[in-house]
């Protein structure tokens, strides 16, 4: 293998790496303030882009984007506060199932309204044939696009988080919860916050990678399977090292096609995750003593 | 300030308290002691808002706060430092103390959030050194310290506390104590649930017994400590048993 074919490879594992670490982070942020794995975060992720696909005739494209993620965000919102938030002593098992259903209902909502078609947004810049070299690689502007919003996104996250005072009671509620609402903060105001924030990020990574990957009313589950080994990978609850677990399976998967028909790629993720559940089910980064403490 | 009446509270189907009522006027100390499982957290937790009253009434400051959510407790001025500490062990001390003021941030201006961080910082030294530090890195003493300074955040007139010297060296639960009897002096109004028995009355005005989830006893704390049951049961003295010489 030459130098440019492994850039080449690094390039597209990157791209895809960073996709499944938005995805992985969706689910982080819902599991660290409520404790449940939301399985419809797949679902953000497709409604992002095929909300913004059907709105990009009607305005231009980064006006279509912004607008898909706001729906997405209050989508997410709705969906809260319609299936969790009147919940009364909510078991961690019946919200997760109630995610599972909320998937399919998202899904076959979407099949009913876009139908099967696999449609896409434009190329950000340039189009399909467009490539810039870098390091020797011919890789496409699109995959830039791809890795800096999703680089932004991260950072972003991990500002709020860090400097801003929801951000603040965010992180609270998900160290402990009971000792949150005794300082005021609105428990569950933050469990409709954290769907809005992982349904938003979901949708703009929806959109930045629907020019490579396009899009469809069910292109939501392997993204959300592979966000969710990342996860796992990295150590549920943990955001960098959903970034870090992202990028290992995105390059893992991309070298795989050198050695392995390519129609194996994607039981690489699969075959992971259960490594990693026997073995470390922590995740690389978490602890034992951490996930004797958690439920899930 | 506060009025408990009749109020019935337990977990699933087990009833813990057994119509308990008591009341803390405003300035005072009042301690609630009583052995293992009879229902002293679960009283606070009831009142705090974090368990479900099943019959009864709570009223703070004349209002029904009966079932309220314990944040818009905290909002009305009635706090609970709880059992074991619970501090957010993942963030930093100040980022706690300022989490303990979130009920303060729309209604007051920063200045007095300001003031009383820096005057928690007065009563607690030790955290001011460490505030950058994560909370969960701290000793038990000092996390201790940190809840009952996160607490204070919230501007509460009336401070519940649960077990606060629980697991503590005695030089500790000593330096809590004063700090009690310290925060009574800057007017603040104080419930406290305590295993440490004789400590906790001699620094209160009154006192409860509470046994299997009823209040048994309500004297003051001198009266307490000096009766002989209670010495008995819980002060680890048996007055009829020592001989004279």
């Amino acid at each position: 293998m030459n130098l440019d074919l492994l850039f080449q490879y690094i390039a597209a594992g990157l791209t895809y790496g960073f996709i499944y670490a938005i995805v992985a982070i969706g689910f982080n942020i819902i599991y660290n303030t409520t404790g449940i794995i939301n399985f419809a975060q797949g679902e953000f992720v497709m409604l992002g882009s095929m909300i913004a696909i059907s709105l990009h005739p009607f305005m231009p494209l980064f006006p279509a984007i912004v607008l898909a993620v706001v729906i997405t965000m209050l989508i997410g919102a709705i969906m809260e506060i319609a299936f969790f938030r009147w919940i009364e002593s909510p078991t961690i098992l019946r919200m997760i199932i109630i995610t599972i259903g909320l998937s399919i209902l998202i899904r076959e909502a979407a099949l009913a309204i876009w139908g099967e078609n696999v449609r896409a947004l434009p190329y950000f810049t340039g189009n399909e044939v467009t490539s810039v070299s870098i390091l020797g690689a011919r890789v496409s502007p699109q995959v830039l696009w791809v890795v800096g919003v999703c680089s932004v996104t991260v950072l972003a996250l991990q500002a709020f988080f860090k400097f801003t005072r929801y951000g603040w009671q965010m992180r609270a509620c998900a160290v402990n919860r009971d000792a949150a609402r005794l300082c005021g903060i609105k428990a569950k105001n933050m469990v409709t916050l954290s769907f809005m924030l992982s349904a938003g990020i979901g949708a703009l990574a929806g959109c930045v990678v629907s020019p490579i990957t396009y899009s469809q009313y069910n292109m939501g589950v392997p993204l959300a399977i592979k966000g969710f080994t990342v996860a796992i990978l990295g150590g549920l609850g943990n955001y960098l090292a959903a970034v870090a677990g992202g990028i290992v399976l995105g390059i893992i998967e991309s070298f795989s096609v050198w050695v392995l028909p390519s129609a194996y790629k994607d039981s690489i993720a699969i075959g992971i995750l259960l490594i990693i559940l026997f073995f470390r089910p922590g995740g690389l980064f978490g602890s034992k003593e951490e996930l004797a403490l958690k439920e899930f | 300030m506060l009025r408990v009446r009749n109020i019935e509270a337990g977990y699933g189907k087990v009833k813990v308290l057994r119509r308990v009522s008591l009341h803390v006027s405003p300035g005072e100390i009042v301690t609630i002691i009583g052995a293992n499982g009879a229902g002293k957290t679960t009283l606070l937790k009831s009142i705090a808002g974090l368990l479900r009253t099943w019959s009864g009434e709570i009223r703070f400051r004349d209002k029904d706060i009966t079932n309220g959510a314990p944040e818009s407790i905290v909002a009305l001025g009635c706090v609970l430092v709880p059992e074991g500490r619970q501090v957010f062990s993942t963030m930093t001390v100040r980022e706690n103390l300022e989490l303990g003021a979130t009920v303060r941030y729309k209604r007051e201006p920063k200045e007095a959030i300001q003031d009383d961080l820096n005057r928690v910082f007065e009563l607690f030294p030790r955290l001011k050194e460490r505030q950058g530090q994560l909370a969960g890195t701290l000793s038990g003493g000092e996390q201790q310290m940190l809840a009952i300074g996160r607490a204070l955040m919230s501007g509460a007139e009336l401070i519940m506390m649960d077990e606060p010297s629980m697991g503590l060296a005695p030089v500790i639960v000593k330096e809590i104590f004063r700090i009690i009897s310290e925060l009574r002096k800057q007017g603040k109004t104080i419930l406290l649930v305590e295993q440490n028995a004789k400590a906790a009355l001699s620094i209160s005005d009154r006192g409860y017994v509470i046994e299997t989830g009823r209040i048994v006893l309500q004297e003051p704390a001198e009266a307490l400590l000096e009766n002989r049951d209670v010495q008995r049961a819980y002060l680890g003295r048996d007055l009829d048993a020592e001989v004279e010489i």
